[in-house]
């Protein structure tokens, strides 16, 4: 399997008369970890928003595992394979750590109205499989506390960690992550990484956005800079430390 | 001590009747942050097609025992499709609107049911058919016919099943991450159209319950029956807490207890001056004294979030 998961060609979105992002090509192979970043107000969580549909893209082709998307629904993409978490932590801060994971399992479970109503034994069994594998993934991104206590009662590292749990829930071909390692100390950064080489060793794909510039270098195959809505340099780490306009993007242009 | 334990009847009798109606305003409240007006107006065509359907069956010489049931579920799926449609056609295009012209427009779409209601079955009021001779039992003093009880019995029933429901099931689970954030809940794969569409059919099989109860006890429904009713349930549900599935099933019994209790009590506290006709103004005036007391209800504390 060659080909990428994720094709984007000639990515366009406005907001008024703001490009945010224009014309932002890339694509991400299946099994990497692929890095983005860029300087603040670069487009990174809008261009995220775009791949995770909840923002049309105005311009630009879309597809993900082998089909094309136009302007796909955010459940949709969710079935393909897509989930995320976000930059500020978006939990059900009132459901339990439980229920959260078991959101995810949403769409890779089926009963509907009339299961819900029943109760027969094969919703029964969808229902204990469904919070079984719940629990497993809260034991495998190591929360350890009760499965029932309310996710605004965890701490914000465990948070963290709750939404990734969410977004496996989904078994996602590509899992996005926007800024995990925001506001963890060093210890947690560090846990953090390992879990997310774990993560691609059962052979998801991972997209990154990441400010922690010593995490980005250290965990991804390849990284996108973006800078004003486009794409300044893409590839290995180390090459696109050198480039001289991602040094120029973060460190100012003396021509300007 | 008679009056006061014949009030606490009549109030569980209506509380119940205000929770089931109530349950609907504030599910829809919880996952849309709308109030639907035309709830009300559900719960009338409830009444109003189970009236018509039995009716016309018990004519027809179908056996009670069939016809009850039949018309029951009958009435269940023509509000389910109602609730369906108002949505679908009143509410999604407007989802993004600002908050005013949802709210407009649910106030339009209960003059236009109410005006639909009048055209289809009249103005006259529609006589429940007499179906089991209510045995009055006397407890203490008190009177409570067989339609009492098993209004009470069935109202119970069906709050906890609707609790299970929420709180046990896929689908509840969904719905709760639905009224948290919509976003998020889409981006985990959830179709939030869906749930939207499941918890207004869901309200609206709760009205068209309640339609049979209110008309069964009272033995008439009128196209003008939902709109009182519908704002003293959607009373309960702020009382409650709105957005609270809880909250509405307290806030409709007390509601019911408060409203049946003021009524008993109105003529001997002021010698007589006020008589139970001014019922429905303790409603309102319970209305009132939430909205200024204590804004998020009795149980509500998730209102700050969620504004």
């Amino acid at each position: 399997m060659n080909a990428p998961l994720l094709e984007l060609a000639h990515i366009g979105k406005q907001f008024g008369g703001l490009n945010a992002l224009s014309e932002v090509s890339l694509h991400i192979k299946r099994g990497e970890i692929y890095g983005l970043i860029g300087p603040n107000g670069a487009g990174k969580t809008t261009l995220f928003n775009v791949i995770t549909g909840l923002y049309r893209a105005d311009a630009g082709e879309f597809r993900f595992a082998g089909l094309r998307y136009h302007h796909p629904q955010p459940h949709r993409l969710a079935q393909a394979g897509i989930a995320r978490t976000f930059q500020n932590i978006r939990l059900f801060a009132n459901l339990t750590a439980l229920e959260n994971v078991m959101i995810g399992r949403h769409i890779r479970t089926r009963s509907g109205v009339f299961g819900a109503l029943l109760r027969d034994a094969a919703t029964r069994a969808e229902e204990r499989a469904c919070a079984e594998r719940a629990r497993e993934l809260l034991r495998y991104v190591g929360i350890t506390r009760p499965a029932q206590t309310l996710a605004k009662h965890l701490s914000y590292g465990e948070q963290r960690r709750l939404e990734i749990a969410r977004a496996l829930a989904t078994e996602p071909l590509l899992l996005a992550l926007d800024e995990p390692a925001a506001g963890m100390n060093a210890t947690e950064t560090e846990s953090l990484k390992m879990l997310l080489q774990d993560i691609r060793a059962t052979g998801i794909t991972v997209l990154l956005i990441e400010h922690d510039v010593k995490l980005i270098m250290g965990l991804c195959d390849r990284v996108a800079v973006l800078d004003y809505g486009r794409k300044i340099a893409e590839g290995v780490p180390d090459e696109v430390r050198g480039d001289p306009a991602v040094i120029a993007a973060y460190l100012g242009n003396d021509d300007e | 001590m008679e009056t006061f334990l014949q009030q606490i009847i009549n109030g569980l009798v209506q509380g119940s009747v205000y929770a089931l109606v109530a349950l609907g305003y504030t599910m829809v409240y919880g996952i849309l942050g709308l109030i639907n007006f035309a709830h009300g107006e559900v719960v009338m065509v409830g009444a109003m097609l189970v009236i018509s359907s039995l009716t016309a069956m018990l004519s027809w010489g179908v056996p009670l025992l069939l016809a009850l049931p039949i018309s029951v579920v009958l009435a269940m799926a023509g509000c389910m499709a109602l609730g369906y449609s108002i949505e679908r056609i009143a509410y999604r295009p407007l989802r993004h609107a600002p908050r005013l012209a949802p709210l407009i427009t649910a106030i339009g779409v209960s003059i236009l049911l109410q005006n639909l209601a009048m055209m289809i079955w009249g103005r006259e009021y529609h006589a429940f058919p007499q179906l089991i001779v209510s045995q009055p039992h006397h407890i203490g003093g008190a009177i409570i016919n067989d339609i009492q009880i098993i209004i009470i019995i069935m109202a119970l029933a069906i709050m906890a099943g609707l609790m299970l429901l929420v709180h046990r099931t896929r689908l509840g689970r969904a719905m709760r991450a639905v009224a948290e954030n919509q976003h998020a809940a889409q981006l985990m794969g959830v179709d939030v159209n869906r749930v939207i569409s499941v918890t207004f059919m869901l309200g609206s099989a709760l009205a068209a319950i309640a339609g049979l109860m209110v008309s069964a006890n009272y033995g008439l429904a009128h196209y003008y029956m939902g709109f009182l009713l519908g704002l003293k349930a959607f009373t309960a549900a702020v009382l409650g807490g709105i957005g609270n599935l809880r909250g509405a099933m307290l806030g409709g019994l007390l509601l019911g207890l408060i409203e049946s209790l003021g009524a008993g009590y109105i003529g001997d506290l002021t010698g007589g001056f006020m008589g139970s006709q001014y019922q429905d103004v303790f409603a309102f005036f319970v209305l009132i004294a939430v909205l200024v007391f204590r804004p998020s209800g009795l149980l509500g504390e998730q209102l700050a979030e969620r504004a």
